[in-house]
């Protein structure tokens, strides 16, 4: 399948991206590693006149933390988080959700800012940023704006990003200590969208009790979705077998799956409820190890 | 169409030609230089039979266009024998009988080589899951498994 002509447009600062996309707005689409845009093209779901690549411009691609927030480049590839030795040692969460996306090699190219600004709800790290209550970064003609994450994914493949801006940088809120996260999904085979998959991060008082609590579900409705109720049931509980199968029983009726390839909507009813269960405990058992 | 040249170093040659700004990678690897070790498989950046090194990384060259690759290194199969002698990743392949019809071979072999790059002395898991983004649909990988074990050994009594 060989994709539709396009121009390809390599500019080196932000600022001259942006104002590419000013200039050739709907015709324009931002090429960051091009895992989902160039598989969309050569089907013809995407049919940009105008790439415009932004793997020349430095100072995207960085994992570091500062004033309390851990802030990822977007244009970061998902093997650096892998790689990352502050990932691997405070973000559990994301750590179990880079190794569940795609396989190595795609994940040596497809990039964390991409796997948030397609707006994909089969897509991992939605989920992931909803649970971790992260922002993103915007930066547009007028300067740079936070955007809070529950406010990224309005509707089915939308995100809040204006036509003319770029999502440049991810920041998620370091978490306090015994904090634990688990990302959880069944997939029918490596490289394949989610059936379902659960997100957790949560951090527990000396006595055990969660003190703050965030659940996303992945590809189980028209966006990425948070499992509020649930969330809201869990606060300041130190939860029992009980308490966990009716935070799950919530979490799946906060679901909105649809049948497809993967399975029956009760089939992903009965996923959600089930990991969001398991994720609970092992963030539960994470954080108790943390501390 | 959009025209671009790109210079990119291939096996440790340069080359400099222009290309339309959608050709594929795996395309210009195959139909513009000729070398056809690196296979076209599913197409869609499942199967991992057009896996290439692009700057040391493992890439999928079906899935990035020709332009994306100005200015880097790529490696191919076909750079990975060095004077005459095979890498011990083809060595392994053929010792081990890690192949039946070869069509996966070159991307698997490609994949493999990052895989030990990063990890010299990999477990059995550790591959299972360094190559799952890369099919074979003969083998059932045990022989693809131990091809990367006996080139692992190999590659760390060299070192050693």
């Amino acid at each position: 399948m060989i994709p539709p002509s396009f121009e390809y447009l390599t500019p080196s600062n932000i600022s001259d991206a942006v104002a590419l996309l000013q200039k050739h707005g709907d015709e324009a689409k931002i090429l960051a590693g091009g895992h989902s845009l160039i598989p969309a093209m050569r089907l013809r779901l995407a049919e940009p006149g105008y790439l415009i690549d932004i793997s020349g411009i430095g100072g995207l691609d960085y994992i570091q933390e500062e004033s309390g927030q851990l802030r990822i480049g977007a244009m970061t590839c998902e093997a650096a988080l892998e790689e990352s030795e502050i990932v691997q040692s405070k973000y559990p969460l994301l750590l179990d959700t880079a190794k569940m996306i795609a396989d190595p090699s795609v994940r040596n190219m497809a990039t964390v800012g991409g796997n948030l600004a397609h707006g994909d709800p089969a897509n991992d790290h939605p989920a992931t940023m909803l649970a971790l209550r992260a922002s993103v970064v915007a930066e547009g003609p007028n300067g740079t704006r936070e955007i809070k994450i529950d406010d990224f994914f309005p509707d089915f493949f939308t995100t809040a990003l204006a036509e003319d801006e770029i999502l440049t940088e991810i920041r998620i809120p370091s978490p306090p200590s015994a904090s634990g996260g688990a990302y959880l999904k069944i997939e029918r085979k490596v490289g394949d969208y989610a059936a379902a998959a659960v997100a957790c991060q949560l951090n527990i008082d000396s006595s055990g009790s969660i003190e703050n609590i965030g659940l996303g579900l992945t590809n189980v409705g028209s966006t990425p979705i948070r499992a509020s109720s649930a969330e809201e049931l869990l606060k300041g509980k130190k939860p029992d077998e009980n308490m966990l199968a009716e935070a799950g029983r919530l979490a799946a009726a906060d679901s909105e799956p649809m049948e497809d390839l993967r399975g029956s909507a009760e089939y992903k009813r009965a996923l959600v409820n089930e990991l969001t269960q398991r994720a609970i405990k092992l963030s539960l058992q994470r954080a108790e190890g943390s501390r | 169409m959009s025209k671009h040249t790109v210079s990119i170093d291939i096996n440790g040659t340069t080359v400099t030609k222009e290309v339309d700004s959608r050709m594929l990678l795996v395309h210009f690897i195959r139909e513009e230089l000729q070398m056809t070790g690196t296979h076209i498989g599913c197409d869609t950046s499942s199967c991992g039979a057009c896996t290439i090194l692009m700057n040391g990384r493992s890439v999928k060259s079906c899935t990035l266009y020709t332009v994306q690759a100005n200015g880097k290194s790529v490696k191919t199969i076909e750079g990975m024998e060095e004077g005459g002698a095979l890498h011990p990743l083809q060595e392994g392949f053929h010792e081990e009988h890690g192949l039946q019809c070869g069509f996966c071979t070159p991307g698997m072999i490609m994949r493999a080589a990052e895989l030990l790059e990063k990890n010299p002395n990999p477990s059995e898991e550790e591959i299972r899951w360094g190559i799952s983004g890369n099919l074979c649909r003969c083998t059932g990988y045990v022989n693809i498994v131990k091809a990367i074990q006996y080139a692992a050994e190999k590659m760390q009594k060299e070192a050693a």
